[in-house]
């Protein structure tokens, strides 16, 4: 049956009333009396020597505030990297200064040159046009192994190479797994493009600063899924402002795939302006701003190669990555491809031995970042490729291949340095191979034959590590921050709750679920609790909402402080009812003396604590208000097994997804329908890389794709009927390490679809006779019947 | 975008008067117009806006049977108003864009701006209209010149599009994925006297005519007369999303199927 509150029940989603009736307060809704507007004149060029930037008839339009140049933040920090990868041979990565505005140099297509303020925005872009910017422009390098292999054109002259780093994972296990490659029985090579997207969140970006001039007091408003992390990161790093003199505010944010998670220069400006105008300033991407000035995803160029032993049992893994970095470093840009990456190339298979090599490359393009999944859908789509290409090759199974190499016995130390604590990945496969029907797949194939198109049936595992955490670990991996998550809860002399939390919900739908967790503990109506997240002045410091971390990690934050809440809670209860603290219990909001009918509700002790007239002030302190810091000892692992039934046209390469199943394991869940939506929406975005999305330069650095006319965005019609869509997570092997025993559900989709929509078209083109193993993402039609033709 | 005048002409004669002044510009629908001017791509002094023309607007039969469509017609309208009459032009209108795009665009300013992807010139140039303006009447054969590029003057403004009305006909087309305009599109229109094939997105000189198609068609209405029809690749569009081959081998795809449908 299902649940009607609490945690497991598909409580509607409180938030989406505000949403859906125009009622949100987003970043761009934000308008403070007397702001002006900036503009952006952004580089049109990916690479140059910056000779002249000439301001002053600008300055003299009408309405202009003041133009803003590089030179103006030479006394600025530059925009900070919050990741250290170590090189394989021990030496840090090479870190290029990324200016706040482009001095010297412009390094990419959007690169900002020149900001200016005035009263409107029209304005501002009128004066931007007078702005008389001399550039000699430069040969730029876009390719990566071209980047790699010469020095002929430097992203940045002050860098040794265009490499950031050349990472090898575990360095110690090299030699062994080259050896286990000249003993296999077989090897499958395989090579591919992870292709770079955009994430193109809903919400463009938006900042909004101002300033206090009679309490010196900064407050910067902002599209961000961190805002504790702007501040940090900002005040600390960027401009020197001390933490309890900013404030940031990260309202109601319409999406963030990952791409909001970053410190970008456009929050410092705004911030710095705001003081330097006396006025607030604002800004708002416009959508072709979005695409050259958003950090991009993915962007990664793959060797990999599969060792097997006459078993076909894996013996080894070996990859060759080149990562794009694009030209400067993104804040957690050098974390992707390595440490949320090579740990999780052992995917769901006991293979022993793994060495992940990856060449972390400066382009004249847009910085490339995290994006849904960040490092584990490039991890399981090279994995799952090659298996399947292992299959075909073989003759086997795919599905009893990778039964075969499945890890059963938990908790399982991967030889890429993670220990997977639960799972059952024989019990996703068994799912999804009855959601799918995969008994009745044959007779389908021969309905779509008759109809004069192959259909395609394809099949992958993924596992993902999640719940991005434990600070003590991230640390020694080169993180510069930590990775905990922070809960408040705060209860009301009424006896309602606010939870002030340290993540921050774009969409996820935490105001709900959340709410769920303490209505569930405590024994009350969700609707009595506040959830009150994004502002860095009423929430303690938290780390936000990236890595299906949330619930993980921020919920178990929740749950901390209110068992502290209610281990106070009882104490007052025993006064009330004059009895031991021990016999105290909790049901349904009222407190009982075990084995009596005594009892005092849940009111009546928040009432107690903040009206103590009748109180145990000698013992504890009136009030009833309880902060936790929480920072797990592992990450999560969800895993799951996804199925797809393509069908393709063979006269025009155009495909169709026919049928999308998924067997996921998230450990316990908290609001099914939330979880079902987050599945729904990833694996959308995977049918997006695998089908239609495809970040594209030219050779000059000119971004073909730079607007929804050519970069392909998923739509309803791309997905398969709901009746064939089906999302799966009732295989719950709970987490063993932290409080609810959920493993995070946000990126799953992304991570697992990807392979699964190319495995199945690989499927139906064998079927039809034609001789390709592997496709580039997207598979678009054209691609398609171009493999085709041979 | 940059500051301009706005004009509200009632007659077309008004709206010409008005395209009379310096750096005037007509807009129709504004589904390229505007955005072109948020991008500030274009900097007219005014915009002649021809929405409110009410004798531009509507779709009737004329007396000769041709179908008659107002240039100021939206998409929308002329998709249900030929629905009977001529489901393969209703079928073309009813799948531009999306329903904002057909509520706003209209006929008279797909056909002026003649995008290279864009579907109607491909059902004026099939069905053989004649483009109707203030000042002349010109053959769909005279009216395209090449991509964006039409036989219009300066300030002169289409006020309708007569159709003769084919035996059968149907426009079939193969979206570019992202913009969703025509990769490649077919217009056939099989009229008493011969059939004509007109392909849109395709080619780099815009909407063109495939002769060699048209002439087995007219000899056989069937797909299987293209059978060993192919067309050249050399003046093909090649781009992100196709290469000028692909485009060429949609051509016939697409011509297949659209007799396929039409018959």
């Amino acid at each position: 049956m299902p649940k009607d509150g609490g945690i497991g029940a598909s409580s509607k989603r409180r938030e989406d009333v505000r949403f859906l009736t125009g009622a949100g307060n987003y970043t761009d809704d934000i308008n403070i009396r007397g702001q002006a507007h900036v503009f952006f004149l952004r580089s049109d060029v990916a690479h140059g020597t910056l000779n002249a930037v000439n301001t002053a008839a600008a300055e003299a339009m009408p309405g202009v505030v003041k133009v803003f140049t590089g030179a103006d933040f030479e006394a600025v920090g530059g925009m900070p990297c919050g990741w250290q990868v170590t090189d394989k041979h021990g030496e840090p990565m090479q870190e290029p200064r990324h200016p706040i505005l482009a001095h010297g140099k412009v390094r990419h297509v959007g690169e900002p040159i020149a900001a200016v303020v005035a009263d409107t925005l029209e304005q501002a872009r009128d004066a931007a046009e007078a702005i008389e910017v001399d550039i000699t422009e430069l040969p730029a390098v876009i390719d990566m192994k071209a980047a790699v292999a010469s020095d002929d054109v430097k992203v940045h002259d002050d860098l040794t190479s265009n490499l950031c780093y050349d990472w090898g994972f575990v360095e110690e296990n090299k030699a062994a797994t080259d050896e286990a490659f000249e003993k296999a029985a077989h090897v499958t090579t395989l090579e591919l493009v992870n292709n770079r997207l955009v994430a193109n969140p809903m919400e463009p970006r938006v900042a909004v600063g101002d300033y206090a001039r009679g309490t010196q007091d900064h407050t910067l408003y902002t599209t961000s899924q961190n805002p504790h992390v702007i501040r940090l990161l900002m005040g600390a790093f960027v401009l020197g402002i001390p933490e309890h003199k900013l404030r940031v505010v990260a309202p109601d944010v319409g999406g963030g795939f990952g791409t909001k998670i970053f410190h970008y220069q456009e929050e410092a400006f705004v911030t710095f302006a705001a003081k330097a105008c006396n006025r607030p300033v604002k800004w708002t991407s416009s959508r072709s701003e979005a695409f050259m000035s958003d950090a991009h995803g993915r962007d990664h160029v793959t060797k990999i190669e599969l060792a097997l032993d006459a078993e076909h049992n894996f013996t080894a893994v070996r990859t060759e990555t080149f990562a794009n970095m694009g030209a400067y470093l993104s804040t957690f840009a050098p974390s992707i491809p390595t440490w949320l990456h090579g740990t999780l190339m052992a995917g769901n298979y006991k293979t022993p031995l793994i060495y992940v090599n990856v060449k972390a490359v400066f382009t004249n393009t847009v910085p490339v970042d995290a994006y849904r999944g960040a490092g584990r859908p490039e991890a399981t789509f090279q994995l799952e490729r090659v298996i399947d290409k292992a299959a075909r090759e073989l003759g086997v199974d795919p599905v009893d291949l990778r039964r075969q190499n499945f890890i059963t016995e938990f908790p399982y130390a991967t030889p890429v340095a993670v220990e997977y604590d639960t799972g059952d990945y024989h019990a996703t496969m068994d799912k999804v191979l009855a959601l799918s029907d995969r008994d009745g797949f044959a007779a389908r194939r021969k309905e779509s034959e008759a109809k004069g198109k192959l259909r395609g049936f394809g099949i992958n595992c993924f596992i993902e590590a999640c719940g991005i955490a434990p600070s003590n670990l991230v640390g020694q991996l080169g993180a510069r921050a930590g990775l905990y998550e922070s809960a408040t809860v705060r209860v009301n002399a009424t006896g309602g709750l606010v939870v002030m939390t340290g993540s921050h919900s774009h969409g996820q739908g935490h105001e709900t679920s959340f709410a769920q967790v303490v209505a569930d503990m405590i024994g009350i109506d969700e609707n009595m609790i506040e959830i009150v997240h994004g502002d860095t002045a009423n929430t303690p410091m938290g780390m936000g909402t990236y890595g299906s971390r949330s619930i993980a990690v921020g919920g178990s934050a929740m749950v901390r402080a209110t068992e502290k809440i209610i281990a106070k809670a009882k104490k007052i209860a025993s006064h009330l009812l004059e009895a031991s603290e021990s016999d105290i219990e909790l049901k349904d909001g009222a407190f009982s003396v075990a084995g009596t009918d005594k009892s005092v509700a849940w009111g009546d002790v928040t009432l107690a604590a903040y009206v103590p007239h009748n109180y145990p002030l000698e013992d504890i302190e009136p009030g009833l208000e309880e902060t936790a810091f929480y920072d797990p000892s592992n990450f999560t692992y969800p895993a799951g097994a996804y199925t797809c039934e393509v069908e393709v046209d063979p006269a025009t390469g155009e495909v169709s997804i026919e049928r999308f199943a998924s067997a996921d394991d998230f450990g316990n869940v908290i609001n099914p329908m939330i979880v079902e939506g987050q599945v729904h929406g990833g694996i959308a975005q995977g049918i997006g890389q695998a089908l239609l999305e495809n970040c594209t330069y030219d050779e000059n650095g000119q971004l073909l794709s730079a607007s929804y006319m050519d970069y392909a965005m998923p739509r309803a019609d791309n997905l398969p009927e709901m009746t064939h869509y089906v999302v799966d997570h009732s295989c719950q092997t709970p987490c063993t390490h932290n409080p609810l025993g959920v493993k995070g559900c946000g990126e799953a989709g992304a991570i697992g679809s990807p392979p699964t929509v190319i495995n199945a078209i690989i499927d139906a083109l064998q079927s039809g006779g034609h001789k390709v193993d592997h496709l580039d993402m997207p598979a678009t039609p054209a691609r398609v019947w171009a493999a085709m033709q041979g | 975008m940059y500051n301009f005048e706005v004009e509200t002409p009632g007659s077309v004669a008004d709206a010409v008067a008005a395209l009379g002044r310096e750096d005037a510009q007509a807009l129709g629908g504004g589904q390229t117009l505007i955005p072109t001017l948020k991008q500030r791509l274009a900097s007219p002094s005014v915009l002649v806006c021809l929405s409110g023309i009410a004798e531009m607007k509507g779709v009737c039969r004329t007396d000769d049977g041709q179908i008659t469509i107002g240039g100021g017609t939206t998409h929308a309208a002329v998709a249900k108003a030929t629905a009977e009459s001529f489901p393969g032009l209703s079928g073309l209108a009813s799948h531009i864009g999306d329903p904002a795009v057909r509520n706003r665009g209209t006929i008279g300013g797909s056909l002026a701006n003649n995008d290279p992807s864009a579907c109607y010139p491909a059902a004026a140039l099939g069905a053989g209209a004649t483009i109707v303006t203030n000042a002349r009447e010109i053959a769909a054969d005279d009216f395209f010149q090449g991509m964006f590029t039409t036989d219009l003057e300066e300030g002169e403004i289409i006020t309708e599009v007569r159709f003769p009305v084919p035996e059968v006909s149907n426009y079939q087309k193969f979206v570019q994925p992202a913009s969703r305009f025509a990769l490649v599109g077919v217009f056939v229109a099989k009229f008493g006297d011969g059939v004509r094939v007109a392909v849109t997105g395709a080619s780099n000189d815009g909407v063109f005519r495939w002769t060699d198609a048209e002439a087995a068609l007219s000899a056989n209405f069937s797909a299987e007369a293209l059978g060993g029809l192919s067309i050249s690749d050399d003046d093909m569009i090649s781009d992100l999303h196709g290469t000028a081959a692909y485009r060429a081998h949609l051509v016939g795809v697409m011509t297949k199927r659209a007799v396929t449908s039409a018959a």
